[in-house]
């Protein structure tokens, strides 16, 4: 059971890595001019549920499975996911706007972030791997 | 060909389509012949034949004038793929001009007699045609549209240009022979010209050359001093046209031309106010021959710009007549086509020339820069005289040597010397470059009065005499004579610091305020083959480079070394070799490309114009509709644009009303589409119709359209579909939407609903709802700017229209919005006059299509936001899909590495666009400011207008994105921070009180005035749509603007002096004091008025003297003015005539002109009047003295 999990969160973990590793490339591709913001936006944009639910499904079977340490962990990540998902203004195009990306640094935070969730997942990563080795070694 | 299908528009062919049954198939638009006549569309501007021009070219070209380059600009032929081989004498010269009019006659020559002018045969292509063109090889074509012009020249004279003797035709005319080579003759479709088209003779011919322009010949050694027509004072430019129009040489604007032998790149030409060279008409006297040197400056403001090209396209022709033969050995590449470059739009440009080892010419150039005019050095007050700015601002560098003989007996050996001076000066370089900005570490004086502590709280009277100029950046006086100008490129901060710690500690904000498409006064044109830029960066040369030695200069942005080509080293201007600092480029930092192919995606577009009309009831009731088709009827001919400008027109309430005016029909025809879920387009290419071919369709349509529906009884509005279908009627081409809307869209795709709570109004809470309901709006613009159409809103409502969410439209599509509230056209004159004057200006302004603009800077500076209407492409690159003379952008900075490396740091905008006559121009402004290291360097070039309109523009982001209420802490706590950092950076006096720099004293004062605008203000009533209309405005109006409609100015008229008074033009402006706007500055004896930017209010105290009122307003006493005058009566009284020209004065420079409300002491408008004194107490706001009491509590 407890090995079933962190299988799945590995791999829900390992979604969410390269998620984000298409998030930095995008938006650095954006940076260096090669595509347009346009299509930029709209293909981040595509990701932002994806990427929610995924995070979210982690935080759940965490809270399931009754570690809550790996859930406290997880936790905060998914509020943010959540929050930045509900607070887009209503005209705007999603959570990456074309018409707003270039402007007060948002591309640069978009970047940071998806830096940051990076690290974070790759952090996870490793924790869900130990996790599902010592639940595979204890059955 | 005519169609006799069901053509009356009264009987519309009703295209009703059951949503459900298909979706929307084109199919079942066929039926009425109309239809069927033409082939189905493709091509990328409509019909095939059509496409096939835009390639075809003059494939005829040819000037077998073998050595006779023809100098204009070389470029937009290549693009097309014109194969005009030199010498080469193609028979098929009418290519292009039948494929024109392939679909509607045969004869192309009559085609284009269909000119509203009916000018027989016009002066364009046809001319090829005509057998006197055979007789005189010179004469060429005009132009047709993408500047192929299918002239074609028998072989004639070789070596030797023509000559044509004119005909005396005119009594006044002096007998010019005329030496023409086959150049361009504008055309235009302008009724002006067309009596100069009307004839075919050739007489005409020469006479109609000789009549716009006016060369001087000066190479005859010594002749009279030359005539320095220009600056003299002259004619109103609104003249202008009419002169040329009517080809009277005497009175005709001057043309002066720098004929560069072709060689030379370029022309400088300004927009020239006419005034400079009028009086021309003595220079004409003299006998001409030869090569002259003609500068030529076409008239014209903004107003008279459209016009402006006629006269130079004749200076166009003009100056290869003038080219002397000997000194235009085979140019290099295929120059030979002379393309009319009507450059209506520059003013003027005129000559090209490719690289070529050319032995100049010797020429004189004293009619041009005029030994009349020696004090051209001076540094000048454009204000008050024009002619000296043009001076001043246009070449410096030309008045260098020739220009000192204004008596030389000999020009051309004058010339040669200077040229030779001039040759040999040493090329600045880097040390003397930083030994000159060394020398100017001071400019004490200035610094120190900019540093003086002023306490706010004791001295009252902080407003200067005169509307305050902007600060002069702190560098080297020829840096700064060729500077940017500060109405075109303002920074905030005119002595930049050298870090971002540096700028935080300062307080202040670090941006760009820009107004890079403002109708110029004059603007050096050049044509060249190579634009020269920086390899790495991209950067455009410009004055602030530093050559290194002959064939090298560094980047002053990247600061890397580049090779000069080998074209730029030679200077058409003076005409000598080895000088590359003295190009126009360098010499201006204002200067305008004509691009080659490679910036261009696409063929350019042309000039294409859809209104998409609300005729629903509601918008019947206002009655708009009568004075639009009114306007539009009456500025038809003056549309900018060329023989390929299109129009369209579609309509609607509930449904899709689309025009057919396809030519050949006898009246317009309606094709309603009701499916509204998913648009199609009835008819491809008979809805955008070329304006040259149905112009009788279009006056058909709009004389018609008010009566048509005068009796709808729709009131709702599909708003949204009628965008969706007017974007897929333009997306083949580009061009501009203008829409006109008077309600809530209620009806399919992005419809809204009212969000507006009228209790809120004045609530001094939060302000809800001033982003966007629906991102439908924002997409559709961001699809438009994908497809280059501008969408511009024009929003004449009573009730609350969702101004915030219909305005992304115009937002993300570079257009903008207009807003008339409570419109209606009996029960609101003010508002009906208003539109009538915004609607004619925004018809006739000049136009951009297809635009980027790119601001380049200094390497560790970096663009941190954009304010304005555009989408950001990236990084810094705003992409335009129309620009228009009016709207400015504002960019903030951040200082990303340290500028220590450099002692000056630049900014670049280049604006890339497509002219409305299909040109590719590239306008490139630069800006150049010190780097300084200390906080009170910083302080003392800080430019207080510059930062209350970056702040403001940064507040109306935060009230959006945040809350208004955020917004206006963020300006009160601009002002705090910035006190305090100079309480305890700079100033070591221990005053207490509120002190700031000089420089920065009138900031506590704006930034009240900002909390009191519209777009701000809280606890007054105001409705959402204005106050969003409020903030739109504050992110497009350039600065001088904002800043009239944050804190007007203020004059009191009846005890005006004369005393400094400018004299302009034989009229004496008075230059009354500015007041401060408080009630206690008024006095009931007295008469104010208040410059507001868009309204003046001309206050008449109850107690004012009989006199002022007699003499200026014409009524006897205060009791008999009436209560809504609007006007100031023209009357024969001094005082009156003192009282006018100071008003239009005020005018002057302003897009859109402003209307006058006299205001008596008791009249209810009165409040109005009061509302702008804004250092008063008002409901709800503070008074000035309270604020600055508040601020200082704020300090500690």
């Amino acid at each position: 059971m407890e090995a079933a999990v962190f299988i799945l969160s590995l791999v829900d973990c390992c979604a969410l890595i390269f998620l984000s590793v298409y998030f930095i490339i995008t938006l650095s591709d954006l940076e260096c001019d090669y595509i347009n913001a346009r299509a930029c936006c709209s293909k981040l944009n595509k990701w932002v549920i994806p990427e929610m639910i995924g995070q979210c499904l982690s935080t759940v079977l965490m809270l399931v499975s009754m570690h809550w340490f790996v859930f406290l962990l997880n936790l905060p990540v998914a509020a943010w996911d959540i929050y930045r998902y509900l607070k887009v203004p209503m005209g705007n195009m999603g959570v990456f706007d074309p018409t707003e990306i270039h402007n007060r640094g948002q591309l640069k935070s978009h970047m940071k972030e998806a830096m940051i969730k990076l690290g974070y997942h790759l952090l996870c990563f490793f924790i869900y791997l130990y996790n599902m080795i010592l639940a595979l070694i204890n059955d | 060909m005519s169609a006799p299908g069901p053509t009356n528009v009264g009987s519309s062919v009703s295209y009703k389509q059951s949503s459900a049954a298909n979706g929307g198939g084109a199919p079942r638009c066929q039926n009425g012949p109309a239809q069927t006549m033409y082939p189905p569309p493709t091509g990328h501007y409509g019909a095939p034949p059509q496409q096939q021009n835009y390639h075809i070219n003059p494939v005829q070209s040819t000037p077998v004038h073998g050595k006779v380059p023809i100098t204009n600009n070389t470029l937009s032929p290549n693009y097309y793929h014109n194969n005009q081989q030199q010498q080469q004498h193609l028979p098929q010269q009418h290519v292009a001009n039948s494929s024109y009019t392939a679909p509607c006659s045969a004869s192309s020559s009559q085609s284009y007699a269909s000119l509203p002018s009916s000018a027989p045969p016009p002066s364009n292509t046809q001319y090829t045609q005509h057998s006197f063109q055979q007789r005189h090889p010179p004469y060429t074509t005009p132009a047709s549209y993408y500047g192929q012009q299918s002239y074609q020249v028998p072989p004639p004279p070789l070596h030797h240009p023509t000559v044509v003797p004119a005909p005396s035709s005119g009594s006044e005319t002096p007998l010019h022979p005329i030496v023409s080579y086959p150049s361009s003759q504008g055309i235009s479709q302008y009724g002006t010209l067309s009596s100069l088209q009307g004839t075919s003779t050739p007489t005409i011919i020469s006479n109609q050359m000789g009549a716009p322009l006016h060369q001087y010949n000066t190479s005859q050694p010594a002749p009279t001093t030359p005539v320095h027509p220009g600056y003299g004072g002259g004619l109103p430019s609104q003249m202008a046209p009419l002169m040329n129009g009517q080809g009277n040489p005497v009175q005709a604007p001057l043309q002066k031309h720098y004929d560069q032998s072709h060689q030379t790149l370029q022309s400088y030409n300004s927009y020239g106010g006419v005034g400079h060279h009028s009086g021309s008409g003595d220079a004409d006297r003299t006998p001409l021959r030869t090569p002259s040197t003609s500068v030529h400056s076409s008239p014209g403001h903004h107003q008279g710009m459209q016009y402006g090209y006629v006269g130079n396209n004749g200076a166009n022709s003009a100056s290869t007549i003038a080219s002397d033969p000997s000194a235009a050995p085979s140019t290099s590449s295929s120059d030979e086509d002379e393309d009319e470059d009507e450059d209506e739009e520059a003013g003027g440009d005129s000559t090209s020339s490719s690289t070529g080892s050319a032995s100049p010419v010797p020429n004189s150039y004293d009619s041009l820069e005029g030994g009349s005019y020696p004090d051209a050095m001076l540094p000048s007050n454009n204000l008050t005289n024009e002619a000296q700015a043009y001076c001043n601002y246009g070449y410096p560098s030309m008045q260098q040597a020739p220009v000192s003989c204004p008596d030389s007996a000999s020009p051309n050996a004058m010339y040669g010397q200077s040229s030779y001076q001039q040759f040999s000066q040493p090329f600045p370089n880097l040390s003397q470059l930083s030994a000159a900005l060394g020398g100017l570490s001071g400019v004490p004086e200035l610094e120190m009065e900019a540093l003086r502590p002023v306490n706010l709280l004791q001295e009252r009277l902080l407003l200067p005499r005169r509307p305050l100029e902007a600060p002069e950046p702190n560098i080297s006086a020829d840096l700064k004579k060729v500077n940017c100008s500060p109405e075109t490129f303002r920074c905030t901060l005119t002595s930049l610091p050298q870090t971002q710690a540096l700028l935080n500690k300062a307080r202040l904000p670090l941006g760009l305020l820009l107004h890079p498409f403002r109708d110029l006064q004059q603007l050096p044109v050049i044509t060249s083959n190579t634009i020269v830029r920086c390899r790495f960066c991209r950067t455009y040369i410009n004055p602030f480079v530093t050559f290194l030695d002959q064939r090298r200069w560094k980047c002053n942005l990247c600061y890397r070394v580049n090779d000069v080509p080998d074209e730029f080293m030679y200077n058409p201007v003076t005409r000598s070799y080895g000088e590359p600092h003295k190009r126009p480029e360098v010499q201006n930092s204002t200067v305008e490309f004509i691009a080659s192919s490679d910036y261009m995606l696409r063929p350019p577009q042309p000039a294409v114009y859809l209104f998409v009309l609300d005729v629903s009831h509601n918008a019947v009731e206002t009655g708009y509709l009568k004075y639009f088709c009114e306007s539009l009827l009456e500025n038809l001919d003056k549309l900018p644009g060329d023989m390929h400008t299109r129009v369209g027109f579609l309509t609607f309430d509930s449904t899709i009303h689309f025009y057919n005016l396809q030519h050949g029909l006898s009246q317009p025809q309606m094709l309603v589409v009701s499916d509204l879920d998913d648009v199609f387009i009835p008819s491809h290419d008979s809805l955008m119709v070329k304006l040259k071919e149905s112009r009788e369709l279009v006056k058909d349509l709009l004389t018609s359209l008010p009566a048509m529906v005068s009796q709808t009884r729709e009131t709702h509005s599909a708003l949204g579909p009628a965008l969706q279908a007017a974007f897929k009627l333009m997306s083949p081409t580009g061009g501009r939407i203008s829409v006109f809307q008077t309600q809530l869209p209620s009806l399919g795709a992005g419809l809204l609903q009212s969000r507006e709570d009228p209790n809120q109004r004045s609530s001094s809470k939060g302000v809800q709802h001033l982003g966007p309901a629906t991102d439908f709006y924002k997409k559709l613009a961001l699809d438009c700017s994908g497809q280059q159409i501008g969408v511009d809103l024009f929003l004449l409502s009573s009730q609350y229209a969702d101004l915030a969410s219909l305005a992304c439209i115009s937002k993300y599509s570079a257009g903008s919005v207009f807003y008339f509230p409570s419109f209606h056209h009996i029960h609101n004159p003010t508002q009906l006059e208003k539109f009538q004057r915004d609607l004619e200006r925004y018809l006739t302004r000049k136009i951009g299509f297809e635009a980027v603009m790119r601001i380049r800077c200094t390497k560790g500076l970096s663009i941190h936001t954009f304010h304005g209407n555009f989408f950001v492409r990236s990084t810094d690159l705003l992409s335009l899909a129309n620009v228009n003379p009016d709207s400015a952008f504002a960019v903030q900075m951040s200082i990303e590495d340290s500028l220590a490396d450099s002692s000056l740091a630049c900014f670049q905008a280049a604006l890339l666009y497509t002219s409305s006559k299909g040109k590719r121009r590239i306008r490139v402004h630069t800006l150049c400011l010190p780097v300084v290291n200390q906080l009170s360097d910083i302080y003392a070039g800080a430019d207080v207008q510059a930062i209350t309109c970056l702040l403001a523009n940064m507040a109306i982001d935060r009230s959006i994105s945040s809350s208004l209420s955020d917004a206006r802490d963020a300006l009160v706590n601009a002002v705090v921070d910035f006190a305090n950092s100079y309480k305890s950076n700079v100033s070591n006096l221990q005053q207490s009180g509120l002190v700031l720099p000089a420089s920065m004293r009138l900031f506590p004062l704006y930034i009240l005035a900002l909390l009191k605008q519209k777009s701000l203000r809280t606890g007054t009533s105001t409705r959402l749509d204005e106050r969003v209309f409020a903030m739109c405005d504050f992110k497009t109006q350039p600065l001088q603007q904002l800043m009239r409609m944050v804190h007007p100015d203020l004059y009191r008229l009846d005890d005006m002096s004369d005393q400094g008074a400018l004299h302009l033009n034989n009229t004496v402006v008075p230059q009354p004091h500015l007041l401060h706007l408080a009630a206690e500055r008024l006095s009931r004896d007295g008469a104010f008025l208040m410059d507001c930017g868009t309204t003046f209010y001309l206050f008449i105290g109850k107690c004012c003297s009989e006199m002022f009122i007699q003499d200026v307003l014409g009524y006897p006493n205060f009791t008999s003015i009436p209560a809504n005058m609007s006007y100031i009566p023209e009357l024969e009284t001094l005082l009156s005539e003192r009282v006018r020209a100071f008003v239009d004065w005020l005018q002057d420079n302003r897009a859109f002109s402003s209307s006058i409300h006299v205001v008596k002491d008791d009249a209810s408008s009165k409040t109005t009047f009061f509302q702008h004194l804004l250092e008063d107490q008002s409901e709800s706001a503070s008074s000035y003295q309270e604020f600055l009491k508040h601020i200082q509590r704020q300090m500690s």
